[in-house]
C-alpha cells in the first residue's frame, strides 16, 4: 500500500473505535493497535523503498533541472478544489520520510502505553487515531493548503485527549495550548494567504503547490515580513522562547500517549512547517532573519536546560528539556548549511523518540504506580529496587537525551553544532553550555527518581506496585532499539535526510 | 417589454403553492384538531407543512432546470428575476425551511400551532421573493414581510417573559431600522430616478464618477442609510443590540429560522444592491487608502463587527446567547468576503452563507432537542450531557467546530475563502490585508468559546443539581434526519466543497 494508507488507515481505525460498543474495552485496544501497527509497517516499508533507492536518487538529483522536486516520490497529485488551485498533493523526500516513520513509532508505541486508559476508552483511542492521522497528513502533504488543513484537524483531538483524560490542571493546560497552536497557525495562516495571492491567487499557476511556489520569485521586501509571520506562527508549536509557556503545562497536564505526542511528533509539525513553509518558500527572508532566530534559539537550549534543573515535578524536567531539544532543531534549521539542517531533521527524528520514551516513563510506569511525580518523594522511595525495568529504560533515555555516543541523539546534536560554529561560533559554544546543563539535570533526575535514600514508612505500598506490563515492556524495547539503531548506524537516515537538504541548500544559496 | 400576468402567475407558482399550504395548514386546524394535545398536533400539521413546502421545493427544482435551459425569466419592472442563481437559493431556502419544522416538530411549545407554521411559512415566502427582486419596492416590501414574521416568531413563546421581551426588542429595533433603510432608498430613488437596481447602478456610476463630493455626496447619504438598514437585518455591529435578546428569547427552532433563512436572504440581496446598485459607489478599504464608498463602509462594520461580536461571546453563559454573539461575528466574516466586491467575493459570500446556515440549524437543532428535555439552555443545563445524550453532543462537537472553522468541516473552508477572494481582490497591494489578518485573529478568539462551550458539554462531569435525572436523551427520527442532513451539508462543503462552489461560480 502506498503511503497516503497511513492516514487513511487512522481515520478509518477512528471511525471504527467510535462504532464499537463501549463496553468492549479490549476489542477497542486491539483496533488501535492493529491500526497503529498498520501505519507503521506502511512507513517502513516506504523507508525500506526508499532507503535502497537513495544513491540512484542522488544520480537523479545531480543532474535533474529541479534538484528537490527530482528527492520527492509523488503518492497522489490530484485537484481537489480546482477554482482555486488547491491540490490533493501527498509526495514525500528525505525530509518528511523520517518524520513519517517517528510518527508510526509514536503511535503503536503510544498505544501501548495508554493499554491502562479505562475511562471513556472509545473517545479516547479515537481521538487518539484521529490526531495520529492529521500528523501523517500533514507531514504528507506537499499542497500547503493541504497542510494547513491537517495541521487545524491535529489541534482539536488534542485538545480533548488532554481536557477528559489530563491530570494536574487539565482543562487549563489542554485550553492554553490549544489557544497558542490556534494562534501560531493562524498567523502562519496570514502569512501564506499572503503568498498565495502573491503568486497570483486562484488565478495563478502556482496555487498552493510547495513544489511550484518554491520557484517563484518573492520580493525581498515581501519576504521580509511574510517570513516571521510564517516561520513564528509555525514556531509557536515547536515550542520556541518565549512561546514556549504551552509546552511544560501541556505535556504535565497531558495523559501518557498524549504526551508522547505532543513531544514526540506535534512539536515536530511546527519545525517541520518552519523548514517547508517558512525557509523553503521565502529563503532570503530565512537570511535576513537567520540571526535574529539562531540567538532565540539558544536561548531555548540554555533557558530551557536551566528551568529544568531546578523543578521539582518529574514531568515538568521532561517537558522543559523538550523546549530545550528544539532549541536544537531551531538553531540546525537556521545555520541554512547542510550538515545544521540535515543535524535539525534528524534531531526532530531523535528527540520524538526520546522524549515519547521519557514521557512514558515518568507518566506510565511511575506516576500510574506512585501517583506522585514529586523528585523529592519519589527519591525517598528508590525506585530503582521496585522497578528495575523503568529505572534501565530511564537511564538509557537519559543518556539518549544527553547525547551521549551510541544514541541518536549524540549524531543530530554535533551535527546542529558543527553547523552552528561555521556560521555563529558564539552561539554554538553557547548551545554547548547548553548540553552541559543538560548533563546536570539528567543526571540529577535519575539520581533522584530513581537511586535514592529508601525513607518511607509505607513499605507495603510499595511492594504492592504492580509489575511492569507486557505491553509498557515492548513499547519501551521498542523506542530503545530504535534510538541505539539510530545512533550507531545514523545513515539509515542520514543518506535520505542528506539527498533532500542538499538541493534546499543550494536553493538557499542563490 | 412586460410579460404577460399569467406567465408571472406561472413562475410563481412555487410561492403560491406556499401560500396554499398557509393556509390550508390553518383550515385544518381550525376545522378538524383544535381540541387535541399540542404535541400530536405540531407532528401532523408539521408534515402537512412540510409536504408543501417538499412540493414548492420540487417544483423549484423544475425551475432550475428550466431557467438553466431557457433563460432567467425577467417579471415586470425586475420585481421577480428568476436566474439560476436566484432559483437555486430559492431551493436552500425552502429546505432551510424544512429542517426548521423538523426542528419545531420536536419542541412542541404552543398551542397555537397552525399560526405558528403559517408565520413560519410566511416568512419564507418573504425570503424567497426578497432573494428574487431587483427592485427597491419589492425588495423592501419582502423584507417587511419577512421582518414581520419574524417578530411574531420571536415572541411566540407566550408564557415566557424573555420571549416577549425578545420579540419587542426586535420589533422596535427593527421597525427603526426598515425606517433608516426607506430613508435609504427613498434618497436613492430620488438622485437615480429609478427603482430598479440596474437602473440605479447607471444612474450612480455617473454621479459618483468624480467621487462622492457635489451630488455624489448626496449618494453618500442614500449609501450610508441603506447600509444601517441593512446592518440591522444582518446583525452587524453596532446595529447588533437585539440579536442576543432575540435569540435567547425566541423559541429555540424559530432562533434557528431567524439564524439561518433571513441571514441567507439578507445576504443576498445585500451582494445584490452593492453590487449592482451601488456598482459605481465602491470606494476603497486599503489600508492607507480609505476612500469613501460603500467598500470603505462595509469594511468598517466588517472589522466593528468581528471584533464586538468574537469578544461579546467569551463571557456568554447561555448557549443561544453564545450562538447569538457568534451569529454577529460570522457576519464579520461574510461582510470581510463582501467586500472583496468582485465574483470572487460573492461567491465567497454565497458559499458561506450556505455551509453558516446549515452548520447553525444543526446547532440549533441539538440545543432544541436538548433543551426540551433539561428545561432550560443555560450552560449549567447543559453541563455533562455528554452522558445523557452521546448522540446528540457528538453532531453539537461537529456543528460548533465548523462554526470555528476546523477542517474538514464546510465551516473552515467557508471562511478560508472568504478571506482568500478579501485578500485576492488587490494581489500587488494586499490592500484589505488588514482585514484579513483581524478577521483570522477574531476566529482565533472565538475558538475560545467555542473550546468552553464544548467543555461543558462534552468534558464536564454533570453537577450535582441536574445530574438527578440520568435518562438518555435521544432526537426523535425527524430531527434525527434534520441533523443528520445538515452534518451531511457541512461535511460536503468541507470535504468536497468544489461541488457546490462550482454550482455557484456556473449559476453566477
Amino acid at each position: 500500500m502506498s503511503l497516503d494508507w497511513t492516514i487513511y488507515l487512522s481515520f478509518i481505525g477512528s471511525g471504527l473505535i467510535l462504532c464499537q460498543p463501549r463496553e468492549q474495552r479490549d476489542r477497542i485496544r486491539w483496533i488501535a493497535l492493529a491500526f497503529g501497527v498498520a501505519g507503521l509497517a506502511i512507513a517502513l516499508g516506504a523507508w525500506w523503498s526508499y532507503n535502497a533507492a537513495v544513491p540512484e536518487l542522488t544520480k537523479q538529483v545531480a543532474s535533474a533541472s529541479d534538484p528537490i522536486r527530482a528527492a520527492f516520490r509523488v503518492v497522489c497529485d490530484a485537484p481537489w478544489i480546482p477554482s482555486l488551485k488547491i491540490n490533493y498533493f501527498l509526495a514525500y523526500d528525505g525530509i518528511n520520510l523520517p518524520l513519517v516513520v517517528l510518527n508510526g513509532f509514536i503511535c503503536v508505541t503510544g498505544i501501548l502505553f495508554s493499554w491502562n486508559v479505562e475511562h471513556r476508552t472509545k473517545e479516547f483511542f479515537a481521538f487518539f487515531l484521529a490526531l495520529i492521522g492529521g500528523v501523517y497528513g500533514v507531514f504528507l502533504s506537499m499542497d500547503l493548503f493541504l497542510l494547513f488543513v491537517f495541521y487545524e484537524l491535529a489541534i482539536i483531538p488534542k485538545y480533548f485527549l488532554i481536557a477528559i483524560w489530563g491530570g494536574t490542571r487539565k482543562e487549563y493546560g489542554a485550553m492554553k495550548l490549544v489557544l497558542y497552536s490556534f494562534v501560531g497557525s493562524a498567523a502562519a495562516l496570514v502569512g501564506i494567504l499572503a503568498l498565495y495571492v502573491k503568486a497570483g491567487g486562484p488565478s495563478g499557476v502556482a496555487g498552493f503547490n510547495l513544489l511550484a511556489l518554491k520557484d517563484v520569485a518573492f520580493t525581498p521586501e515581501f519576504q521580509y515580513w511574510c517570513f516571521p509571520l510564517v516561520f513564528l506562527g509555525f514556531a509557536v508549536l515547536a515550542g520556541m522562547w518565549p512561546f514556549h509557556t504551552w509546552v511544560p503545562t501541556g505535556h504535565v497536564a497531558a495523559p501518557t500517549a498524549a504526551s508522547m505526542l505532543l513531544a514526540g511528533v506535534v512539536m515536530k509539525l511546527g519545525a517541520y512547517g518552519c523548514l517547508r513553509a517558512g525557509i523553503m518558500l521565502m529563503p532570503s527572508g530565512a537570511k535576513a532573519w537567520a540571526g535574529v532566530i539562531a540567538v532565540i534559539a539558544v536561548i531555548n537550549i540554555i533557558y530551557g536546560a536551566m528551568v529544568a534543573l531546578v523543578q521539582r515535578d518529574f514531568k515538568f524536567v521532561i517537558g522543559y528539556s523538550s523546549v530545550s531539544h528544539m532549541g536544537f532543531v531551531l538553531l540546525g534549521l537556521v545555520t541554512l548549511t547542510t550538515i545544521g539542517l540535515n543535524g535539525a531533521v534528524l534531531q526532530m527524528f531523535s528527540h520524538g523518540i526520546i522524549a515519547g520514551l521519557l514521557f512514558a516513563v515518568v507518566g506510565r510506569m511511575v506516576y500510574d504506580r506512585t501517583h506522585t511525580r514529586v523528585l523529592a518523594e519519589l527519591q525517598s522511595m528508590r525506585l530503582y529496587e521496585i522497578m528495575p525495568f523503568a529505572a534501565i529504560t530511564f537511564v538509557l533515555a537519559g543518556a539518549a537525551s544527553m547525547g551521549v555516543p551510541g544514541f541518536s541523539g549524540f549524531v543530530a546534536e554535533l551535527q546542529v553544532l558543527l553547523g552552528a560554529w561555521q556560521q555563529y561560533p558564539w552561539l554554538a559554544v553557547a548551545a554547548g553550555f547548553g548540553i552541559l546543563v543538560t548533563f546536570a539535570y539528567t543526571l540529577l533526575t535519575i539520581l533522584r527518581a530513581f537511586f535514592g535514600e529508601r525513607r518511607t514508612a509505607n513499605e507495603q505500598h510499595l511492594r504492592a506496585m504492580p509489575p511492569i506490563s507486557a505491553p509498557e515492556k515492548i513499547g519501551a524495547i521498542i523506542l530503545i532499539s530504535v534510538t541505539i539503531i539510530v545512533g550507531v548506524c545514523p545513515n539509515c537516515l542520514l543518506n535520505m535526510i542528506n539527498l533532500s537538504v542538499q538541493p534546499l541548500v543550494s536553493l538557499l544559496a542563490k | 417589454m412586460n410579460p404577460s400576468y399569467i406567465q408571472l402567475l406561472l413562475e410563481l407558482l412555487p410561492q403560491i403553492a406556499l401560500v396554499v399550504t398557509a393556509f390550508a395548514l390553518l383550515a385544518v386546524d381550525f376545522a378538524l384538531l383544535r381540541q387535541r394535545d399540542p404535541t400530536p398536533r405540531f407532528r401532523t400539521l408539521g408534515r402537512i407543512t412540510v409536504f408543501g413546502l417538499a412540493v414548492a421545493g420540487a417544483m423549484l427544482f423544475f425551475q432550475l432546470g428550466q431557467v438553466q435551459a431557457g433563460g432567467a425569466f425577467v417579471g415586470p419592472l425586475r420585481t421577480v428575476v428568476l436566474d439560476p442563481l436566484t432559483v437555486f437559493f430559492q431551493i436552500v431556502i425552502v429546505v432551510v425551511t424544512i429542517i426548521t419544522v423538523f426542528i419545531s416538530m420536536a419542541y412542541p411549545f404552543t398551542t397555537h400551532v397552525s399560526e405558528y407554521y403559517a408565520v413560519l411559512i410566511f416568512g419564507a415566502l418573504g425570503m424567497n421573493f426578497l432573494i428574487a427582486s431587483e427592485e427597491l419596492i419589492a425588495i423592501f416590501v419582502s423584507l417587511e414581510l419577512l421582518s414581520v414574521c419574524l417578530y411574531i416568531l420571536t415572541a411566540f413563546h407566550k408564557g415566557m417573559l424573555r420571549s416577549a421581551e425578545g420579540g419587542l426588542k426586535y420589533f422596535v429595533f427593527g421597525a427603526l431600522s426598515s425606517a433608516f433603510m426607506l430613508f435609504g432608498l427613498a434618497w436613492t430613488y430620488g438622485l437615480t430616478g429609478d427603482t430598479t437596481l440596474a437602473g440605479i447602478g447607471q444612474a450612480a456610476t455617473e454621479l459618483a464618477k468624480h467621487g462622492l463630493h457635489g451630488n455624489g455626496a448626496m449618494l453618500g447619504v442614500a449609501l450610508l442609510f441603506t447600509l444601517v438598514g441593512f446592518g440591522f437585518k444582518i446583525a452587524a455591529a453596532p446595529f447588533h443590540q437585539w440579536a442576543p435578546d432575540a435569540y435567547e428569547g425566541s423559541p429555540t427552532p424559530a432562533t434557528a429560522f431567524i439564524a439561518t433563512g433571513s441571514k441567507i436572504a439578507s445576504f443576498f440581496i445585500l451582494v445584490k444592491v452593492l453590487f449592482i446598485g451601488f456598482a459605481g459607489a465602491h470606494g476603497s478599504a486599503a489600508w492607507g487608502g480609505f476612500n469613501s464608498g460603500w467598500i470603505a463602509v462595509a469594511a468598517t462594520l466588517a472589522a466593528i463587527t468581528l471584533v464586538v461580536g468574537n469578544t461579546a461571546a467569551i463571557v456568554q453563559r447561555n448557549v443561544k446567547r453564545l450562538l447569538a454573539y457568534s451569529a454577529i461575528a460570522h457576519a464579520g466574516y461574510i461582510l470581510t468576503g463582501l467586500v472583496a466586491a468582485n465574483a470572487l467575493g460573492a461567491a465567497s459570500v454565497f458559499f458561506y452563507i450556505i455551509v453558516y446556515a446549515f452548520t447553525n440549524l444543526g446547532a440549533f437543532g441539538v440545543v432544541a432537542a436538548i433543551s426540551a428535555r433539561v428545561g432550560g439552555d443555560d450552560f449549567k443545563d447543559f453541563t455533562g450531557i455528554y452522558k445523557r445524550a452521546p448522540g446528540l453532543t457528538f453532531l453539537m462537537l461537529l456543528f460548533i467546530l465548523s462554526l470555528a472553522g476546523v477542517p474538514p468541516l464546510g465551516g473552515f473552508f467557508g471562511k478560508f475563502y472568504l478571506f482568500t477572494a478579501a485578500l485576492s481582490a488587490d494581489p500587488h497591494n494586499l490592500g484589505l490585508f488588514w482585514l484579513v489578518a483581524l478577521g483570522i485573529a477574531m476566529s482565533a478568539v472565538s475558538l475560545y468559546y467555542y473550546l468552553v462551550l464544548l467543555k461543558t458539554m462534552y468534558v464536564s462531569d454533570p453537577v450535582a443539581e441536574t445530574s438527578a435525572a440520568t435518562d438518555r436523551i435521544a432526537a426523535p427520527p425527524f430531527l434525527n434526519f434534520a441533523l443528520l442532513f445538515s452534518l451531511a451539508v457541512v461535511l460536503w462543503t468541507g470535504i468536497a466543497p468544489q461541488q457546490l462552489l462550482g454550482w455557484i461560480e456556473r449559476f453566477l
